[in-house]
């Protein structure tokens, strides 16, 4: 008997939805746009955090050493560096890789190639960079390097540590950071809040109209659940029409701005991020989908079920 | 098997207000009473009492041997279910077809298939609608539209039929045609419960009559005629 409720229940769902055809595809577009709309910011979101990982891969503390300091002790900084809870990691670039790097940044600058064959020996040192595993910790990196620098023998290998020169770019770098992830949070939060109440009001009105057949269903002695199941079934089938949707125009639009986010935020291609994270998004808009759908036709039903 | 004791309505304060005032009657099972009164009566008052779509402001209702307004409100589909109601205004489910406003009432009865199956051509018989069940109320003329109702209302082989103003809307003939159905429902077995202004209808049915003015009855004969 369970059985035959559910099948009835569905197909009268499933009727209720093709015979109000237009009702029906108003209520799906709509629900279409909200689901873009989270969608647009699960891709926002994937720009943001990749252009912010792109830029604080780029912040980085130097140490210079001089010509004459002994590789060994170089290692040896190194090594207590990366003892540090804030280091992510070091990297050692010799004094040969670092002349390499230099003559490659200047190959098509005569006089510097020039003078450099001229002075025939190395003038450049060694170095290390250092980076953070977050922006805000390189004060502290920066702290122990400077009480390295007064210590006997350390101190007399480094030639100049960089961070100085780029203590004011990191700090606003690290609060840039912060307060665009505050904000892209807050307006989403804003926007998803709208599109739902759009939502949920757009169904309220498609069940608004069925509003004296609901009437009608209860004086022929329908159960509140048996009037209430159809358009529950109503809802979900709105909300996983509306994801497919969904999820079908981010193909060719994602394909499209693909390759213009690659050339303009650098690392990530948001084709690409569509297609590895195809079943992740498609979850999370389906459910946010079904989960609207549902829950207004419940909410939405019930008024007309109390009276 | 229904009996309203001594039940009083009351919108508001003022005399105006008073739609029922005091009133008690009996109907034994397989009556037919027609319920008659100018407009603002308290005709359709009365049948919403009894189908527990209002509540009264004093007195009992009972269906059998229950109050109908006592008990609580997940129990009431079920006592709806054993009264078939029609209306003036037909009340059918506009994007169903007249089968399937039939076979709704049997779902939601929690019939099964082969009942619905089973039952459905037969009322559309008894209606004389068999060549237009699978057309919408909007395809429908308002006496075709009633007979759905009507159909609608005594699949489920309910105790009491109620009948508001069932003629209301249609012209002479039509309405003939109804009243001859509620009186082979009637003849059935069914208690028939009809509240009407309709002179004729009442004078060619030779049943108990009860008359209400101003929310009080005042008259109620075995064989009554429609008199004002």
């Amino acid at each position: 008997m369970i059985m035959t409720k559910i099948k009835r229940v569905l197909k009268a769902g499933f009727m209720n939805f093709w015979r109000n055809g237009w009702v029906s595809l108003a209520t799906v577009l709509i629900m279409a746009m909200t689901l873009f709309t989270i969608g647009s910011i699960i891709f926002s979101r994937a720009l943001i955090l990749s252009t912010l990982d792109e830029l604080q891969n780029k912040v980085d503390i130097s140490v210079y050493f001089k010509t004459d300091a002994a590789e060994s002790d170089i290692f040896l900084l190194k090594d207590s560096l990366l003892k540090l809870s804030e280091v992510k990691n070091v990297e050692y670039v010799s004094r040969d890789q670092e002349l390499k790097n230099f003559k490659e940044r200047h190959k098509d600058n005569a006089l510097i190639t020039q003078s450099l064959e001229e002075l025939g020996d190395n003038p450049l040192g060694a170095a290390l960079n250092i980076k953070a595993k977050n922006t805000s910790q390189y004060a502290s990196i920066a702290k122990f390097l400077e009480d390295a620098l007064k210590m006997e023998g350390v101190g007399s290998i480094i030639d100049k540590i960089s961070y100085r020169q780029n203590k004011i770019v990191i700090e606003r770098l690290s609060k840039i950071l912060d307060s665009s992830k505050k904000i892209g949070f807050a307006i989403s939060l804003i926007l998803i809040i709208i599109s739902i109440l759009v939502v949920f009001n757009t169904i309220r009105m498609a069940i608004y109209t069925s509003k004296d057949e609901i009437g009608v269903m209860r004086l022929v002695g329908a159960s509140n659940r048996f009037i209430s199941g159809p358009f529950v079934v109503e809802g979900l089938l709105y909300g996983v029409i509306a994801s497919v949707i969904t999820m079908l125009v981010f193909y060719p639009l994602t394909m499209w701005l693909g390759p213009m986010t690659e050339s303009f935020f650098g690392n990530i291609n948001l084709y690409d991020y569509y297609i590895s994270n195809f079943a992740q998004i498609f979850s999370i808009i389906l459910f946010a989908g079904v989960g609207l759908g549902v829950i207004s036709s419940l909410i939405a039903v019930r008024r007309y079920l109390k009276a | 098997m229904i009996y309203f004791d001594k039940v009083s309505k009351i919108y508001s304060k003022e005399p105006s207000g008073v739609v029922l005032d005091d009133v008690s009657f009996a109907v034994e099972p397989s009556e037919f009473v027609s319920i008659v009164g100018q407009s603002g009566a308290g005709k359709t008052t009365l049948l919403k009492l009894l189908i527990a779509e209002d509540k009264p402001t004093k007195g009992r209702v009972f269906f059998g041997s229950v109050n109908i307004h006592s008990i609580p409100q997940d129990e009431l589909p079920a006592i709806r279910r054993r009264i078939g109601v029609v209306f003036q205004d037909f009340r059918l489910l506009s994007n169903k077809t007249a089968y399937e406003n039939i076979s709704f009432a049997m779902e939601a009865a929690g019939k099964s298939n082969k009942e619905i199956d089973d039952s459905i051509p037969q009322v559309l018989e008894l209606v004389n609608l068999m060549d237009k069940a699978s057309h919408f109320p909007g395809q429908l003329s308002g006496g075709e539209r009633q007979r759905v109702a009507i159909a609608r209302a005594i699949v489920n082989q309910p105790e009491v039929v109620i009948a508001d103003e069932p003629t209301g809307n249609l012209d002479p003939l039509n309405s003939w045609e109804i009243v001859q159905i509620f009186k082979k429902i009637n003849e059935l077995g069914t208690t028939v419960i009809m509240a009407t202004h309709n002179k004729s209808v009442i004078d060619s049915l030779g049943k108990r009559v009860i008359t209400l003015e101003n929310g009080k009855i005042i008259r109620d004969d075995k064989k009554g005629r429609y008199v004002l």
